[in-house]
């Protein structure tokens, strides 16, 4: 049997934090098992900018990236690693329920962790928060962490 | 801040003083408008000056020129091209790797949001009150072949932008004037590129600046009663220099949120009354054909229709202009002849279809005073346009054709009117701001000048009376087109290898549709 691989949905909230512990205990079960945590910056191709802003964009997402593996990525990662997993960490911008389920498909994982957050703000309201809508479309098993 | 608050307080000051002294405020008014007709009138003269024989501007002819051409040598780009304009902008072919960065659809509306605006509204009732309705069909005509044109432009501007090592980019028409030229080996790519920024400076101050302030005061004080031009000018320029100069970038943010969706209500406001009048569509249409090649009465007939359509087209979409070519260069892209595709919407949308609802709307709504026995225009000599319902030209008339279906429309004209006009200035100080920046090198001080200066032409451009400022503006932009078509052409045997090589590998399968590559 191949590695057993894990998506991680991590936000730098405690309910995140609660997710990954969850599936570090997961993985000791598994054994031969990968955690991939993956942290979305929200992101839309259909937003309007200013020329400026455009101008300074690609600077920007760098600085964005960089501020998401200094904050949230690299702590989790280093402690995980110093307990003995198989962990890598990634940064995307986009949709994140599109985005986590899009990389379960892409690693082949076996499940998605993710940790329930509050609904907040009208979009969470109407279309329903990241949880919510993976645990309604995603194309394979999630686990929402309260 | 505390430059910025040195800045605004030595625009009052500079400002003010002048300005209170003045007993009769009307007086300031005439005084900058005649300071205006007297130092700008006769480079006016010369850009609009008629083909000898005719009454026909050199200029416009320059601009047809131009779009034909390209029309011809891309093979019709903007109608083979169409489907697949729309399927990029929809991010069909965006690289997911890419995510983040700046898309089609977003420069594409950025570039808009420079164009969008009072042209569409108070442009087409200068076009529409001085050629009649038939200048609305060489307005679309116009808009048409001026796709090929920004397709041309746009994908030279991606192309040769520059991406420096943090990250930013600076692109336009002076950057492929000078590596272009340089590529093909050819010389004065440098003296062009000078030029284009001289000009582009000027027509920032002039089109981005002065006819938006001046057509924002005109819409203001049709709605809330008239008042001196300078109080408007004064609120805005503070208002612009805090966003361009002091970083209140919440402000621009807020605005560029608001104006699209005040461009999707314009629309669909222009398409519920065009339902309203339904039984009237085919007559307006018709009154568009047949004055478009009669000019039914209006002076110059024929031409005369044609002049203005392709004026205020050139004036509304800005095709070959080379403005756009700044603001879509910033799009993330490997490919910038896709960039071209997705800018070729522009003038579609722009002039093909918001121009068009404007100008419908106003021939439905019978503010143009027509003879009812021979159905000809009853042209008002003293004001040089066809006479009108109350005697108003400009974005009054846009706004009194519209209130005769609704009544509250003059008020939320007036909110669009001064939000598309802050919103282009902002653009446009941008791109005088890229063209100053080329002329002048980068730096603080240098930049927070051209704001300044920027910010001064705000208060004249809302001073002044509409026609010194519609003429100077107008003669500006094509000064810009001059230069930028003459490097088209010479650059445009570039722009086609781009388009074979493009074109081959999506015809291959190396370019596939995003969901497709899985």
């Amino acid at each position: 049997m191949g590695q057993t691989t894990f998506i991680v949905g991590l936000d730098g909230s405690d309910a995140g934090a609660r997710a990954l512990a969850f599936a570090k205990d997961r993985a000791k079960a598994a054994g031969d098992c990968k955690i991939v945590i993956c942290y979305v910056i929200e992101w839309s191709p259909f937003t309007f900018q200013t020329a400026e802003e455009n101008a300074q964009r690609h600077k920007r997402r760098e600085n964005e990236i960089a501020m998401a593996h200094e904050r949230v990525l690299d702590p989790a990662l280093t402690s995980a690693k110093a307990e003995g997993f198989d962990i890598e960490g990634i940064v995307r911008h986009g949709d994140a329920a599109d985005i986590i389920d899009a990389l379960a498909r892409e690693r082949d994982a076996k499940q998605i962790m993710i940790g329930r957050v509050g609904t907040k703000g009208l979009k969470a309201r109407i279309f329903g928060g990241v949880a919510g809508r993976l645990a309604t479309t995603a194309t394979v098993p999630v686990t929402i962490i309260p | 801040m505390l430059r910025l608050h040195h800045f605004v307080a030595t625009l009052f000051a500079c400002l003010l003083p002048g300005l209170a002294s003045a007993q009769e405020l009307a007086t300031v008014n005439e005084r900058v408008n005649q300071l205006f007709a007297d130092y700008t009138g006769w480079y006016v003269g010369f850009i609009f000056a008629p083909l000898p024989g005719t009454d026909f501007s050199w200029i416009a002819l320059w601009l047809v020129v131009g779009a034909v051409v390209f029309t011809i040598y891309f093979g019709a780009i903007q109608f083979s091209g169409f489907i697949h304009s729309i399927r990029l902008v929809k991010g069909d072919y965006s690289d997911p790797n890419d995510a983040g960065e700046v898309s089609h659809f977003q420069a594409l509306a950025t570039a808009l949001s420079g164009t969008v605006g009072l042209g569409n509204i108070a442009g087409v009732a200068v076009a529409v009150s001085i050629g009649g309705a038939g200048a609305t069909f060489w307005m679309i005509v116009a808009g048409l072949f001026g796709m090929a044109t920004k397709f041309t432009e746009c994908t030279l501007g991606v192309k040769y932008r520059n991406e420096y090592p943090d990250g930013s980019v600076s692109g336009g028409p002076m950057y492929y004037m000078v590596k272009g030229f340089k590529e093909l080996g050819l010389p004065l790519g440098g003296a062009m590129a000078v030029l284009f920024s001289v000009f582009t400076i000027l027509g920032a101050l002039g089109g981005g600046n002065m006819f938006q302030a001046n057509q924002a005061h005109a819409q203001i004080s049709n709605v809330v009663g008239d008042y001196p031009g300078w109080i408007t000018g004064l609120v805005l320029a503070v208002l612009t220099f805090a966003v361009i100069a002091g970083g209140l970038k919440s402000i621009a943010r807020v605005t560029e949120k608001i104006v699209p969706f005040m461009g999707i209500f314009y629309v669909l406001v222009s398409v519920v009354i065009l339902i309203m009048n339904y039984d009237q569509i085919i007559w307006a249409f018709g009154q568009i054909f047949v004055g478009a090649f009669t000019g039914l009465g209006i002076v110059g007939g024929f031409t005369g229709a044609l002049i203005q359509g392709f004026r205020r087209a050139a004036f509304s979409n800005e095709a070959g202009i080379g403005s756009a070519a700044i603001a879509h260069s910033a799009v993330r892209t490997k490919e910038p002849v896709s960039e071209g595709y997705v800018a070729l919407l522009e003038p579609f949308i722009d002039t093909v279809v918001i121009c068009t609802m404007t100008a419908l709307v106003i021939v439905i709504s019978g503010v143009l005073a027509q003879d009812p026995q021979t159905g000809l225009y009853i042209w008002n000599a003293e004001l040089g346009r066809i006479t009108t319902e109350g005697d108003v030209g400009g974005v009054a008339l846009t706004s009194a054709a519209y209130a005769t279906a609704f009544s509250w429309f003059p008020v939320l004209l007036m909110v669009a009117v001064v939000l598309f006009a802050f919103s282009t200035m902002i653009s446009w100080s941008y791109y005088g701001l890229k063209a100053w920046t080329y002329l002048f090198g980068e730096g603080q001080t240098k930049e927070l000048i051209f704001k300044f200066i920027f910010c001064v032409f705000i208060v004249i451009g809302a001073a002044a009376s509409l026609d010194p400022v519609i003429d100077f503006s107008d003669a500006m932009l094509f000064s810009m087109a001059i230069v930028n078509i003459i490097a088209l052409y010479f650059l445009m045997p570039i722009v086609k290898r781009e388009l074979h090589s493009y074109r081959s590998r999506l015809k291959s399968g190396k370019i596939v549709k995003t969901a497709d590559q899985t």
